[in-house]
């Protein structure tokens, strides 16, 4: 178990006290030394929670790109190409995360050859079987629809369990960088899920 | 100070006014003094030659870089604003995000995720730190009214005894989600005497006093984190609303602090406001799928999540909390950015608010923050899209995106004018979005200042509810050439005559507008008459301004920009307040008088006869006024 704290930030807060302010001089190297001190350290379950979300953004970036080349409607194209910009931009802030800890950062990409069809082996909860996306991928227009919305729910489902997971790990986002990362996508898919369930509800067919 | 003070030259580039006008630019501080002083040739023109359009190319754009925990040596860029100060974070501080802004007296405390700091700004070009209280809890949303401190904690590692060690526990007694109640009676000193724990934390909070109870300051909790277990905090629940009538789901907390016991703080109701809620017609959906909105059924009683692990469909859908509500207890309505929706809510029973209006916005991804123009016509909801750590605003971001949505409030709805973002492209290392902000109290004009997180602040009028223009900025180069780094504007807003900066990452920024062809000195010095004995942004403040030459020149000047004079009718009107000004007691009021006489024929000829009435108005209050 990693600490969560290092001692220094003990140091550094009783240091303050005794008289230092903000107007002090203090060089790149003090402030370097106060930020590495003041900055918490991360857990294992922190570590976990980013790696695993990596390619579970990815494959939803993989087919919530294919709304426009799979005919699906404007309001739902709009909705995904909003979705690929931000789960793209949130991969990169997770892999620079796991980098510059010399963790190791799944790749940015959804490689669907790692995920043989039929293969059952670990994934990420809500994430699509290959069959799944084979299915999706056939689909056109209306069907696309209806078929995206269903996976995409169960899939942003799963991510917010995946939030629930690390909440209720020991240790896990004590770090207020992960806190702020994992409640940003827990409120973001929250209200996706209400979005795309009022989308479903569009179609008589649908839900 | 910041002596990293950079400003663009951009002049080199341009072709239509070239030098001229960027000398203007580099000497905008020397033209300020100069206008400062009343003019003796009063009839003069009081509006500035400066451009009216934005420097072009758009300064803001590519500026170099800073390094290091402050982002030190960071190119500046700014139009119509001038920094004044700089003010580093403390020591314990530093490294760590510094979140938004209360005010009290010569004070502004500002949040931390370590604590909170508060800078005595008596003097706007030197802050000088009064304390700082180190007690970690994200985020560190602060208010303050009259004594009492409010800290909002939601981050899981927040400890009731402000310790920094963190909750590592997943259940722990040791955890504090909820309010803080500081006593600061001695502000040097502040007294950690209560807290409110709450199901769910508090991402933010608002104060709101009831006219009808002076015993009492009312606290509204707002945070959509996940509800944390029975065994820390007895009674708290996750489940849908139909199987669970007690869930901690959809619905807001309303704190009660007694003033005179702060102690005996507690949570007085639970207003359900989402109860009934269907979803509204999204504005900006495109046409083929409007088409479908009629076989659309009501959001109420399909899909949704209440608790853990997936599973099949609930009951009940739609947002289960708010992110942040702003109230303006003069009109009685407060704006709630909740989730998917903006709503308008009724306060005019405090501790019992009810929804009256929820709108819904195709390009709105998540609505965070409302700002309510002064006459509580118009409301402006912010969509922090990607909650503020991700860059919103590169050149291939749409401007509708991450943006603020306009509203004008016609009898309790809220219909849709037009959408508005910062317009210069950031870069992929700056984290920007729409963010908080606040009125500026020009006269006559609904004017704010807002902060994008790395994108900068700026200054825009938004009179016009279909066309928002900017009229000032500030931005820097990001916080790290090499990484995106967090930093930027979390908060900007006016304080006694000046733009207070809550910067994450380099401190406290503090700024004064300059004049400008968009805002004149006289508007300026209005603005400053209007003093706050403190300020939360959540409790919009209504804006009165005392009678003063600035406040009848503020829109006079108006009047001349707008052509709803004309220009020899404004100039005889300058040298009759000029004139006017150079006399005192019963003179002074027989000229404003008689100054009032003359003009009350041209009301009516004007194109802007509610304008020329506000400028009587204020021409016969200060005849008033001894």
């Amino acid at each position: 178990m990693k600490r969560l704290y290092s001692p220094g930030l003990l140091l550094a807060v009783f240091a303050v006290s005794l008289g230092s302010c903000g107007g002090a001089a203090r060089s790149a190297a003090d402030l370097e030394a106060l930020a590495a001190r003041n900055r918490q350290g991360h857990s294992p379950a922190d570590a976990r929670f980013m790696a695993n979300m990596i390619p579970h953004h990815a494959q939803a970036v993989l087919f919530a790109g294919w709304a426009e080349s799979h005919q699906a409607s404007p309001a739902l194209q709009i909705f995904c190409a909003r979705m690929v910009v931000a789960q793209r931009d949130e991969i990169v802030t997770m892999r620079s995360w796991l980098l510059e800890r010399d963790e190791p950062a799944p790749p940015a990409e959804y490689s669907r050859m790692r995920m043989p069809a039929g293969a059952d082996h670990h994934t990420m909860p809500g994430m699509l079987t290959e069959a799944q996306l084979n299915e999706l991928d056939n689909a056109r227009g209306a069907d696309f629809d209806r078929l995206f919305l269903k996976y995409m729910i169960t899939h942003h489902e799963g991510a917010l369990s995946m939030v629930d997971e690390l909440f209720g790990s020991y240790g896990g986002a004590q770090n207020d960088f992960i806190f702020k990362l994992s409640s940003d996508m827990y409120a973001d898919q929250t209200t996706e899920i209400e979005h795309m369930q009022v989308m479903l509800d569009t179609y008589p067919s649908g839900g | 100070m910041n002596n990293q003070s950079f400003e663009r030259l951009p002049g080199m580039r341009w072709t239509a006014l070239g030098s001229v006008l960027c000398a203007v630019l580099v000497f905008v501080t020397a033209c300020a003094t100069a206008m400062s002083s009343p003019s003796p040739a009063a009839m003069r023109s009081a509006l500035s030659d400066l451009p009216l359009t934005p420097p072009d190319p758009d300064p803001r754009i590519g500026l170099g870089a800073g390094s290091g925990p402050l982002g030190i040596g960071a190119e500046e860029a700014s139009w119509n604003l001038n920094l004044v100060s700089n003010t580093p974070p403390p020591d314990e501080f530093v490294g760590v995000t510094n979140s938004d802004l209360g005010f009290t007296g010569n004070y502004a405390i500002q949040g931390n995720y370590n604590g909170y700091v508060i800078w005595d700004i008596s003097d706007p070009t030197n802050p000088t730190l009064e304390t700082s209280y180190v007690c970690p809890a994200s985020q560190s949303d602060v208010s303050i009214y009259k004594n009492l401190l409010f800290v909002s904690g939601e981050g899981l590692g927040g400890r009731i005894d402000c310790g920094v060690g963190g909750v590592p526990d997943t259940v722990s007694l040791d955890r504090l989600r909820g309010i803080r109640i500081f006593d600061a009676t001695d502000i040097s000193n502040p007294e950690y005497v209560a807290n409110v724990q709450t199901c769910r934390g508090s991402h933010t909070h608002t104060v709101v006093t009831d006219p009808n109870d002076a015993e009492n300051v009312y606290i509204y909790v707002s945070g959509s984190s996940r509800v944390r277990s029975p065994n820390e905090l007895p009674g708290c629940s996750g489940g849908p609303l139909e199987d669970d009538p007690n869930t901690a789901l959809f619905r807001i907390e309303v704190i009660q602090v007694p003033l005179a016991a702060p102690q005996n703080a507690r949570i007085v109701s639970s207003p359900r406001i989402f109860d009934d809620l269907t979803a509204p017609p999204r504005h900006a959906e495109p046409a083929a799928d409007t088409a479908g909105q009629g076989a659309r059924r009501a959001a109420a009683g399909r899909g949704g999540r209440g608790g853990r692990g997936g599973g099949p469909p609930r009951q009940r859908t739609g947002p289960t909390q708010c992110h942040d509500i702003t109230v303006y207890p003069a009109i009685g309505f407060a704006g709630g950015a909740c989730g998917g929706y903006g709503l308008l809510l009724d306060i005019s029973d405090v501790a019992n608010p009810r929804r009256v209006y929820a709108a819904a916005d195709s390009n709105f991804s998540f609505w965070h923050s409302a700002t309510f123009n002064n006459d509580g016509t118009k409301v402006l909801f912010t969509d922090e899209w990607g909650g503020g750590g991700q860059p919103r605003c590169r050149a291939t971001d749409k401007y509708e995106w991450g943006a603020d949505a306009i509203f004008s409030i016609n009898d309790g709805e809220l219909d849709f004018h037009t959408y508005f973002k910062m317009p210069a492209a950031q870069t992929e290392l700056e984290n920007c979005v729409a963010h908080n902000g606040s009125l500026i109290p020009i006269p006559g004009r609904d004017v704010m200042a807002q902060a994008w997180y790395q994108g900068g602040i700026n200054v825009f009028d938004w009179t016009d509810p279909d066309n928002p223009v900017e009229i000032a900025f500030f931005d820097r180069g990001p916080t790290d050439g090499t990484r995106r780094g967090s930093g930027g504007s979390w908060s900007v807003y006016w304080y006694n005559g000046y733009l207070v900066s809550s910067e994450i990452a380099r401190g406290l920024d503090i700024f004064e507008l300059t004049p400008s062809a968009h805002i004149s000195q006289n508007e300026i010095d209005a603005a400053k008459t209007v003093h706050f004995e403190y300020f939360n942004a959540q409790e919009q403040p209504k804006l009165v301004w005392p009678p003063s030459f600035a406040l009848a020149r503020s829109y006079l000047d108006q009047l001349e920009r707008s052509s709803g004079l004309d220009t020899d009718r404004v100039m005889s009107v300058r040298r009759g307040l000029a004139e006017a000004e150079g006399l005192s007691g019963q003179e002074r009021s027989n000229a404003l008088t008689e100054l009032v006489s003359d003009l009350r024929g041209a009301v009516r000829g004007s194109s802007d006869p509610r304008k020329v009435r506000m400028f009587l108005g204020a021409v016969i209050d200060l005849g008033a006024t001894r």
